[in-house]
Order: C-alpha cells, then sequence, then structure tokens
C-alpha cells in the first residue's frame, strides 16, 4: 500500500472555508475509497506549511513560490466544477 | 429542502431588504446584530472589514445573485454565529479566488466562527444553501422571517 498522502487546505483565516472545504473533500474521497491525513491553515502560512504536505486545496489566491499542486477549492464553495475539482484530488491521491 | 441552518440563526441577526450602498455598509449592519446579541467582540466589525479588503469573500455562481461570506480571524468573535443579510439591491464585492474581480451579492452570511472543529455542521449548511439556485433564489426574494425558516429550517 502506497503511504497515506496529506492534503493541505487553506483558506483566509484557516478555519472557515478550509474547514467546510475540508469535510466536503474528506466525504468525497471516503466515497471513492480514498483516505488521507488534513491539515488546515491560513493562506500566508502555506509558503511555510507546504514542503511537508502532498497537495494544497486552497479558496484563496497561493503564493506563486509554492512548487506543491494547488487546487482550487472554490468549487465546493460553490457547487461549480465541483466534480473536476474532485476528479483532479482524486487523481493526486492515486498518484 | 431541510438544511437545519435556521437552528443555528438568532432571528434578531437576520436583516432583510436591506439597503446597502456598499460591501462595507452591508458588513457593519450586520456585525452590528451580532456584536449587540454577544456574538462578536468590538472590534470584529472592523476586522471583517479589513479582511475583506485583502482576502474578500464574494463567490460567484453564475446566478442573477451572489454570496459573500465575511469572516475574520478567531480573537475576534465570543461564540460561534451566524448574521443574514438579504440585500434590497446587490452590491459588489470582490471575487476570493481572483480579487481583481468584482461579484455582485445580494445575500450576505457573515460568519462568526471561532473552532474549526464545532462548526463543520453550519459551515456545510450555509455551503448547501448557497449551492441549491432554489433555496438561494427564496432567500434573495425573503422579507419576512418565516420565509427565511420555511427555506432554511
Amino acid at each position: 500500500m502506497t503511504r497515506q498522502k496529506t492534503i493541505l487546505f487553506a483558506c483566509g483565516t484557516g478555519v472557515a472555508t478550509s474547514t467546510a472545504v475540508n469535510a466536503t473533500v474528506t466525504e468525497a474521497m471516503k466515497a471513492r475509497g480514498l483516505t488521507f491525513n488534513a491539515m488546515q491553515c491560513k493562506a500566508t502560512e502555506v509558503p511555510s506549511m507546504a514542503e511537508s504536505v502532498d497537495l494544497i486545496v486552497a479558496t484563496t489566491p497561493i503564493s506563486a513560490s509554492v512548487t506543491k499542486p494547488v487546487i482550487k477549492g472554490l468549487a465546493f464553495l460553490t457547487g461549480i466544477g465541483k466534480d473536476k475539482a474532485l476528479d483532479d484530488i482524486e487523481a493526486e491521491l492515486r498518484k | 429542502m431541510a438544511l437545519g441552518l435556521v437552528a443555528h440563526m438568532d432571528p434578531q441577526a437576520i436583516a432583510l431588504g436591506i439597503d446597502a450602498q456598499s460591501s462595507e455598509q452591508a458588513i457593519r449592519l450586520l456585525a452590528g446584530k451580532l456584536e449587540a446579541l454577544g456574538y462578536v467582540k468590538p472590534s470584529y466589525a472592523d476586522a471583517v472589514v479589513k479582511r475583506e479588503a485583502s482576502m474578500p469573500t464574494g463567490l460567484p455562481l453564475g446566478q442573477a445573485v451572489n454570496v459573500a461570506i465575511p469572516h475574520t480571524d478567531p480573537q475576534h468573535v465570543i461564540k460561534p454565529g451566524v448574521a443574514l443579510g438579504v440585500l434590497s439591491r446587490p452590491v459588489d464585492f470582490a471575487n476570493m479566488e481572483e480579487p481583481d474581480e468584482a461579484v455582485p451579492v445580494g445575500v450576505v452570511f457573515l460568519l462568526a466562527i471561532n473552532d474549526k472543529d464545532k462548526q463543520i455542521d453550519m459551515l456545510q449548511e450555509i455551503m448547501e444553501a448557497i449551492q441549491d439556485p432554489a433555496t438561494l433564489g427564496g432567500l434573495a426574494r425573503a422579507r419576512t422571517f418565516g420565509e427565511v425558516r420555511s427555506l432554511l429550517g
């Protein structure tokens, strides 16, 4: 079995939209048979935390200095493009 | 649809048919209600307005009515809650993901959040309401608490 991956959920405060997105993605991935470690932080903390995670899902713009894959989390708030975003996350988790 | 969100809402923190000229006016009106009801500290309104300027919360839904979910850091919050504002005419908020873009907003959920592990239900209920066009359209037209309750109850 491959190593459990870690997703970092980021938003402006690290408590509001990242919480909603984390809950939605966790449920959806569970339905697809996938689990992961979840972390949450403020958008401003992403550059210092990115090294220790596999994937970042953010509802705010993220510094271009971050080299880890970033998936836009707004889809989980608006519902628009949600399936595509879930497919992208699943693909990263299955890598 | 049964959202249960209304159980998290103080009827006195619901303002319908607001005449706001700007996002800041809408935020300050709703923040004043949360402050008067003991949900947030006096520092909250300024903190939300400041945060909205640097990290906006307008959500483009591709509908006639879009939503904003302004909020700020936990230290300005006394206890968790949410205020709902329905505007008589939309005002522009900036797009959360593309801050240079304006989003005309008619429904505002002002969030008071202080513990991410305890407010997941409330946040998910709000997202459900936002993502359901019938609920959102109904909210945008709501002018009585009874209408809000039937949409979010």
